[in-house]
């Protein structure tokens, strides 16, 4: 059973459904009872890293999160359920966010008018670190991002997968321990996308 | 490196895939999560659909098709013609559609840009575009006014202007279809493309007149689009995307490889 954290930051049905078609079972919930009593954990998003960090607040989520990770259940952040996994982000001024992951969170610069921000589409995913997730998947294989902001990854150890768009090399996918996140959506990834999340939900959380 | 995406587009009409020459003559293609599943496994990169209806005469949205093809299909799909309100966009957005494309709903109503991307993103906010070509004028500083209703009305509206509106309310995305060059298979609109491409800062999709690998690169290295729309050249059988992406890669376009 894989259990999908709604926290109001987007729509879920694709997440859900990839996950269904591989023949996973589902369940979404903003309860942190449901959170804590999990065997994996999916923790998706879009939209605005300040907005996300208010709804995790307010739906009382922070500490089930950190004890889910603590405890050793296999988590997996995409998108700003990866970005808020950092120290802080640039959006909004400033956002705090939870701090597990070391590194902050920085917007695209670039100064070709051609080179558009949001970075929207199929980009490379450079492995540079060896992670079941990646099993049985090509290494610069092409993953969907859609997404302003990347994360900027202080502790090299941490980064599984690099991407290069507008000024910035950043850690697509980091892992720590049973923590694995990765910017790109695999959910609208096509059949290698697919492939991760079927990784994600045969892994145990060890490395 | 971000690679250019090669984007079948579907019109749907009573569950069947349709193609029209300039918006008429449509012959039937095939059925529309058939021919999803078929290009998402063929390479492509992105879906788009227009005009899911139930049938010619019933009008809302099919949106039984949205679920099947995102049940089926795993890649970003849009959905396009037939959005009439925010609810609109939820329902097809929740039924598992990645954006929703407006276009004649936007010129008569353009808060609806603002209220979407406030709503569900940006991102899943896509402007879609029926510019024709004009007599330079103050009015038309581009050369290009906007048609809606399946070309049949005009606007009054400079394209450009109203692709850099668009963009400011918070459309993440615009589709420049060109009325002069749809369903020719007789090149892209270059010009008109590269216009907007190099005078917004949002990605830019052309659509409209592809019919040859050279009329893709040049799409893409004039033209500068980030993304192009197919439809005759591939629902004829005449090329397979893997044909088309390969073509693309040897000539030094950016391109995703594998799927």
């Amino acid at each position: 059973m894989i259990t999908i954290i709604d926290y109001k930051a987007g729509n879920l049905t694709s997440v859900k459904l990839a996950f269904e078609s591989i023949g996973q079972k589902v369940k979404i919930t903003d309860e942190p009872r449901e959170i804590l009593q999990a065997e994996k954990i999916v923790f998706p998003g879009v939209g605005a890293a300040k907005a996300a960090m208010d709804n995790l607040k307010s739906l009382n989520l922070i500490e089930p999160i950190r004890k889910v990770i603590a405890d050793g259940i296999p988590f997996l952040g995409i998108c700003i359920g990866m970005q808020v996994l950092f120290e802080k982000s640039e959006e909004d001024g400033g956002t705090e966010c939870l701090g597990i992951l070391s590194g902050s969170v920085k917007k695209f610069k670039s100064n070709d008018k051609l080179c558009k921000i949001p970075q929207m589409g199929w980009n490379t995913v450079k492995m540079t670190k060896r992670h079941a997730i990646f099993d049985g998947i090509e290494d610069e294989s092409e993953f969907y991002f859609v997404h302003s902001y990347y994360p900027a990854c202080s502790d090299k150890n941490n980064i599984i997968g690099q991407t290069e768009y507008a000024d910035a090399a950043f850690a697509s996918a980091a892992g720590k321990g049973n923590l694995v996140a990765v910017q790109f959506h695999p959910e609208r990834s096509g059949r290698i996308g697919l492939k991760l999340l079927e990784n994600f939900s045969n892994w145990d959380g060890k490395c | 490196m971000l690679t250019k995406r090669i984007i079948p587009c579907l019109d749907v009409m009573g569950r069947k895939v349709t193609k029209g020459v300039k918006f008429q003559n449509n012959i039937e293609l095939g059925d529309p999560v058939e021919m999803a599943v078929a290009y998402s496994d063929g390479g492509c990169d992105e879906l788009v659909f227009y005009d899911i209806t139930a049938s010619a005469q019933e009008r809302p949205i099919d949106i039984d098709i949205v679920r099947e093809v995102a049940k089926a299909v795993h890649i970003p799909f849009a959905v396009g013609g037939g959005i009439k309100n925010i609810e609109d966009m939820r329902q097809v957005l929740w039924a598992g559609a990645e954006k929703v494309s407006v276009n004649s709903l936007a010129v008569s109503n353009p808060d609806i840009i603002a209220k979407g991307a406030k709503l569900f993103g940006s991102q899943c906010i896509v402007l879609g575009m029926d510019p024709v070509k004009v007599e330079k004028s103050g009015k038309f500083p581009s050369g290009y006014e906007i048609t809606i209703q399946g070309f049949r009305t005009r606007t009054g509206l400079d394209a450009l202007e109203w692709a850099k509106r668009a963009e400011g309310l918070g459309a993440g995305e615009i589709v420049v279809n060109s009325v002069d060059a749809d369903g020719t298979q007789a090149g892209f609109e270059i010009n008109l493309t590269r216009l907007i491409a190099e005078n917004v800062g949002i990605p830019v999709v052309a659509s409209g007149g592809g019919g040859t690998y050279q009329h893709l690169i040049d799409v893409f290295t004039e033209g500068k689009a980030d993304a192009a729309i197919i439809a005759s050249m591939i629902h004829t059988g005449r090329f397979t995307i893997r044909q088309i992406k390969d073509e693309l890669i040897a000539a030094g376009i950016p391109i995703r490889q594998k799927w």
